[in-house]
């Protein structure tokens, strides 16, 4: 099996502060891959270090087969591209014209665009719903837009893998699931391996083909999505009385957070079937 | 509309020519018109080397009208050019040379230059890009903090460290007491008449090769306006581009300055107009900003030149009074 990413012992720190420990695991090829946890658990960090806009203070990480440490920003570009947790377009840029700088790390110092890139930057359009805001200024869209636009422009960079930091986030929820059944067309069209930072269990339930559980800057669990999603697991990290069941579409795990009014019925056993 | 934005080379090319004819069209305009009045058919017959019997007007228009219209040209250029660059590193379209003080801080260095009676290049150009630098630096130690890359604590620095170097500014102006002190001060509100054809000519040589550097890095400038991490993530060296970015324009900034004093707000009106135009693609906007700006600048130094009576007031007069309305418009519509 090849790997899209091999993550070796890797540790990082702002000022004194631990933020990830020790840090072990792969990612296959073509994976669907969903980083979970609390706040405050690293994963933001983790995924701006394999983006490589952070740098591992030690550690190794291998992106395709290939050392980290070795790529230029330009070839890194050309293999992976990064889906921030907050969009925000300030200055009066085309739908078009940000979607085409997607293009950027695939051409000289001017990136002059050609047919092949316009053509190109069209179907991302089209793939996230934005094409018809083609030539509307993206400073005045609303944030869900704007998402989906960074999106295109990130599918236009043409990797092999794609970085999103809580994609879902500021999003409605049909436009959630349709960014993330987006993603699973990334993975089953375009053979791209998908990294995904959520904090929502549900969506990561129903879509993810492996989930890293992450707490404190450690690993808790790497899985399948059944082996992770456990309510013992669960409770344990987030702390909170939790009901895990199966979705009635699908029989994925379902993962609800009790409420207190109902905890006392829910104490004397746990939740689970 | 979809081959529209493939012909980007013939749209700067395009652009460009548009506002070379209008530089040109200024630039004649400039060179006919002076405290002798307006003459253009002397001009034309100048220009073609005609035989004509007045003895002093080739000698006006040659050695000091054309020396001042290039230079003027070459600072607007440069100064709409160092408000582009600024606006695009600190994502913010009120960024400008003269407001975050990085002029102010070029002007202490030359002042200190003058007074120690150094000629104005190498030593006068060396301090002032000395104080722009270190004025450049006190910003980013600034700016570091990611709260005041929000505007108005940005502005609110600039305005800060303005006033420091006014302050610095006129306590070195008040320890001087001899005939300097008038140069000093008119020179300081931006002046063009100091210009002569050789000292025209080596500025040229300093700034255009970083006019080139600038439009190299255009398209990169144009991801940076997504932010750094995305910048990065499209495959942008952030350090090292930004640092030759700051490090050109405060080279070029501070030898205008140094030449010419504190010319204010130019580089926010060029960029802000061309943008309205043209759109924010940098690509389009580096060549526009150099030909436009420089049109800009020799305008306002006409002005300048014709509308007193006697005389002539400062340049920067001029660009303050256009520019600065211009500002606190862009400020409150900004902030709505």
């Amino acid at each position: 099996m090849s790997f899209a990413v091999k993550v070796n012992k890797l540790n990082y720190h702002y000022s004194r502060l631990a933020v990830l420990k020790e840090l072990s695991f792969d990612i296959p090829s073509g994976n669907f891959f969903t980083i979970i946890g609390p706040n405050g658990s690293g994963k933001t960090t983790l995924i701006k270090i394999l983006a490589g806009i952070l740098k591992p203070l030690s550690g190794q990480i291998d992106i395709s087969g290939q050392n980290l440490k070795q790529y230029t920003p330009k070839n890194l570009a050309k293999k992976i591209s990064y889906v921030p947790q907050s969009v925000e377009i300030t200055f009066p840029f085309t739908v078009l014209e940000v979607v085409l700088m997607g293009r950027s790390p695939h051409h000289g110092i001017l990136a002059l665009e050609n047919q092949y890139d316009l053509d190109l930057a069209y179907k991302a359009m089209a793939f996230t719903s934005v094409e018809a805001l083609a030539h509307r200024k993206a400073d005045q869209l609303s944030g869900g837009e704007q998402q989906r636009v960074i999106i295109a422009r990130a599918i236009c960079q043409e990797p092999q893998i794609i970085l999103l930091d809580e994609p879902t986030a500021s999003l409605d929820i049909a436009h959630q699931v349709k960014i993330m059944d987006l993603m699973e067309k990334l993975k089953t069209e375009k053979k791209m391996t998908v990294i995904m930072v959520s904090h929502d269990v549900n969506l990561a339930a129903m879509y993810a083909d492996t989930i890293l559980l992450m707490n404190k800057g450690r690993i808790v669990k790497i899985g399948p999505t059944a082996k992770v999603l456990t309510y013992t697991i669960l409770e344990k990290i987030y702390g909170c009385k939790i009901l895990v069941d199966t979705t009635p579409l699908g029989g994925y795990p379902r993962i609800t957070p009790v409420p207190a009014k109902y905890q006392k019925i829910t104490d004397s056993k746990p939740l689970s079937i | 509309m979809k081959k529209a934005k493939l012909n980007l080379p013939k749209r700067i090319l395009v652009v460009s020519l548009i506002l070379l004819i209008i530089l040109a069209g200024i630039s004649f305009l400039g060179l006919a018109c002076g405290s002798t009045g307006i003459d253009f058919l002397a001009l034309i017959k100048i220009i073609f080397k005609s035989e004509i019997n007045e003895s002093m007007l080739p000698a006006i228009i040659w050695q000091i009208r054309l020396p001042r219209v290039l230079l003027a040209a070459l600072v607007g250029a440069t100064l709409s050019l160092g408000g582009l660059v600024f606006q695009a590193i600190l994502r913010n379209p009120l960024a400008e040379p003269y407001i975050l003080g990085i002029s102010g801080g070029a002007a202490i260095g030359a002042i200190i230059g003058i007074l120690l009676g150094l000629s104005r290049f190498p030593g006068v150009s060396l301090l002032a890009f000395a104080g722009s630098m270190a004025t450049l630096l006190l910003i980013l130690v600034m700016a570091s903090d990611k709260t005041i890359l929000k505007k108005d604590s940005l502005l609110l620095s600039g305005v800060m460290v303005n006033a420091f170097c006014s302050a610095v500014i006129m306590f070195l102006i008040s320890m001087t007491q001899d005939s300097r002190l008038h140069n000093i001060i008119f020179w300081l509100m931006g002046d063009l008449s100091v210009a002569d054809l050789d000292q025209t000519f080596s500025l040229a040589m300093v700034l255009i090769p970083c006019f080139i550097i600038i439009f190299y890095y255009s398209n990169v400038m144009n991801l940076l306006l997504m932010g750094q991490e995305q910048a990065r993530a499209m495959g942008v060296n952030i350090k090292l581009v930004i640092l030759i970015l700051l490090v050109i324009t405060s080279l070029m900034v501070s030898s205008t300055v140094s030449y010419c004093g504190l010319l204010g707000f130019v580089g926010l009106v060029m960029p802000h107009l061309l943008r309205i135009i043209l759109g924010p693609d940098h690509r389009v906007l580096v060549p526009a900003c150099i030909l436009g700006g420089g049109a800009f600048m020799v305008f306002c130094d006409l002005l300048a030149r014709t509308l007193p009576e006697q005389g002539e007031m400062p340049a920067g007069v001029i660009t303050a009074l256009i520019g600065a309305p211009l500002f606190i418009y862009l400020l409150k519509r900004s902030s709505r």
